[in-house]
């Protein structure tokens, strides 16, 4: 029962992470019917920025590696993040407003070629690590109810617990603030949006920073975990089947997906693994998805697919 | 100027809906094809053979393959790579499990398996529509790269992992040289390619661009949409099954689970995407730009005589790739094969504008 639980912690606290990653997903494909291929490659790079500027910066500046260093450098991460979300308005998504979705998504690819190859030659392609100061330590709770009480790792309540404030911080901007409205509107119908004076390539570079600023939390986070190299940004292959578990444009979903996908994967490696070989948790996760799928097409949250001739 | 279509009156059905319906086509098709196979094979080296001419014919192959899954039946795929291994691996089961075994019906059999394979992870399709479907193929994805790296009887038991064809013969036929290998894709090409030209324009592949344009006035009209999904899934993972053959036996003679990786399937939906969705020719032409593109990227710098690391030059190269990606996209949505049509009629009413 107590390795159960600890499973089960297990997975609650990576689906949290996950649902982070689709979060971002779900939120460029609501503002403007993208699919963000490219948001991988975003928190790769938001990583890299965030690691080597929290070496820089106090190298430059010629003050001690610390909190303050450490909180400028992610400052400067987010001022890069905007940038690259500028930019990609600027330069792609401007030019193809009203394609097929298939083409939107192929020139989220070439972003995302485009950021794997520039993250590296700007920043080094080394490991890097970034300490924002998380502990390492694990720890037992709940002894008292179980023999040998259940292991948790500190970090991963840490992590959690920035991402479900994350969450809140998101829903609410979503909901109470007039940019926030004004994004529902645009995902709504961008040309009603419009029609009203939403400036639609306003609220793309709002929404693809906020985006950015997801990827950038996701990339601390997984950073100061694991190191910061190549395979973060694989991540969000992770995040896909999430994404249409929960539906494609539904936040809440993003997070109860995650949840979903993150339990269910680890459930399964532990008692289904060994029965058919171990290693399952790369397709697991997509299987479960496209079961789903069948079920409700439209994801558990997403709005309902309406067909009209 | 030479491209006239003045005093070809057609006075037959048959002429009328021949593929190549004008004679300067029909002429430039010919050409092309006897430089194909009788001038090409004397007058290229072994380099172009290996680096250029072998890994575009499959790739060819590969992508027209997809293209009648996404250009035609509009149901698009992240998951071709998954199809090319099954090809690949099952071929090669063929290969070592059967004594004797030719290696045409290996390479066939291997599209066959794909084929069956592409209509089990086809029948979601019946379900799920849009990008939901296009994650939901990323399953078959990455299902096969975790059976072709975990299960021992995909590999035959192979201590490493990695397996090899072995020599290549066909009727007798010793295929060693690069020339030969590259005449064997060619003929497989150009009976492929005809035959899915002519699915397209016939019954089914009306069938599957009524799918594509609009799937529930589709069968309003009549059209069934899991025969017509199943069937575009049919023969779209055969031919990718055989390039997927191919690109193993031919191409790389021996190889491990990560040939067919994601990237694969990414690279395939790239070069239909730039060549042109719902073409044939466009398939041909993305696939053309996807081999050419980083060979010439290489060259580039060392043209220019500047020095870049190796790690640079990689890294360079993935940025100017991504960003022709978008440029293109942004130039041409529709693709090369638009860029074509576009020339061609251009052609046709030279030196007027219209």
């Amino acid at each position: 029962m107590g390795f159960f639980l600890e499973t089960l912690l297990g997975g609650l606290m990576t689906g949290m992470l996950y649902a982070l990653v689709a979060l971002g997903f779900v939120l460029i494909f609501k503002a403007s019917g993208v699919f963000n291929f490219a948001q991988g490659a975003m928190v790769l790079f938001a990583a890299l920025a965030v690691a080597r500027f929290s070496e820089w910066i106090p190298a430059w500046l010629g003050m001690e590696q610390g909190a303050l260093s450490m909180a400028l450098a992610i400052l400067v991460g987010i001022v890069v993040m905007i940038a690259v979300a500028w930019l990609i308005e600027r330069l792609a998504l401007r030019y193809l407003v009203n394609q097929e979705p298939i083409t939107l998504l192929m020139a989220t690819l070439g972003i995302a070629y485009l950021l794997d190859g520039f993250g590296p030659m700007v920043f080094g392609s080394a490991v890097y690590s970034i300490d924002v100061g998380m502990p390492k330590d694990p720890s037992f709770i709940l002894e008292s109810v179980f023999d040998g009480g259940v292991l948790v790792s500190l970090e991963d309540v840490y992590s959690a617990g920035i991402a479900a404030t994350l969450v809140a911080a998101l829903t609410v901007f979503f909901q109470y603030t007039k940019t926030g409205r004004a994004l529902r509107a645009v995902a709504d119908d961008h040309q009603a949006a419009q029609s009203i004076g939403i400036p639609l390539a306003r609220m793309w570079v709002i929404v693809w920073s906020v985006a950015g600023m997801v990827a950038l939390v996701v990339g601390i986070i997984w950073g100061s975990k694991l190191g910061v190299q190549f395979s973060i940004s694989l991540v969000a292959l992770k995040a896909l089947p999430v994404v249409i578990l929960g539906g494609l444009t539904s936040l809440p979903g993003a997070i109860v997906g995650g949840l979903i996908i993150g339990v269910g994967e680890k459930l399964s490696e532990v008692y289904l693994g060994p029965m058919i070989g171990g290693g399952i948790e790369t397709w697991f996760a997509y299987g479960l998805a496209l079961c789903l799928l069948l079920v409700r097409p439209q994801g558990l949250f997403g709005e309902k697919i309406i067909d009209r001739v | 100027m030479f491209y006239r279509e003045n005093g070809q009156f057609k006075t037959s059905y048959a002429a009328d809906q021949q593929i190549f319906a004008v004679t300067q086509d029909r002429v430039a098709i010919i050409a092309l094809l006897l430089i194909a196979f009788l001038v090409v094979p004397v007058v290229a080296n072994n380099y172009v053979f290996q680096a250029i001419l072998i890994p575009f014919l499959i790739m060819s192959l590969g992508a027209l393959g997809l293209n009648i899954l996404v250009g035609y039946c509009g149901q698009v795929s992240l998951g071709a790579g998954a199809f090319m291994a099954v090809g690949a691996y099952a071929a090669y089961n063929f290969q070592v499990r059967f004594d004797d075994m030719p290696l045409l019906l290996s390479l066939l059999g291997g599209g066959v398996i794909a084929m069956v394979f592409g209509m089990v992870f086809g029948l979601p399709s019946l379900r799920i529509r849009g990008l939901y479907l296009a994650v939901a193929t990323l399953a078959a994805q990455f299902f096969m790269d975790w059976l072709t790296s975990r299960a021992a009887w995909v590999t035959n038991n192979s201590s490493s992992g990695s397996v090899s064809a072995g020599k290549l013969s066909m009727f007798g036929w010793q295929i060693d040289t690069p020339m030969e290998k590259y005449l064997l894709c060619l003929s497989f090409l150009c009976v492929l390619a005809l035959a899915a030209k002519n699915l397209v324009r016939g019954n089914a592949g009306r069938q599957w661009m009524a799918i594509r344009d609009m799937d529930v006035a589709a069968a309003v009209i009549g059209i069934r949409p899991m025969y017509a999904k199943l069937s575009a899934f049919a023969v779209s993972s055969f031919i990718i099954g055989i390039a997927g053959a191919l690109w193993a036996f031919v191409h790389l003679g021996a190889w491990e689970p990560a040939a067919f990786s994601l990237d694969r399937s990414l690279a395939l939906l790239f070069m239909i995407i730039i060549g042109g969705l719902g073409s044939i020719v466009g398939s041909l032409f993305g696939a053309a730009f996807f081999v050419l593109l980083p060979i010439f990227l290489n060259q580039v710098p060392h043209w220019l005589g500047l020095p870049i690391s190796t790690a640079t030059a990689t890294y360079l190269e993935h940025m100017i790739f991504g960003a022709l990606i978008v440029f293109f996209l942004i130039v041409e949505p529709h693709g090369l094969a638009r860029l074509w049509a576009t020339t061609r009629q251009k052609l046709r009413v030279w030196p007027f504008p219209h």
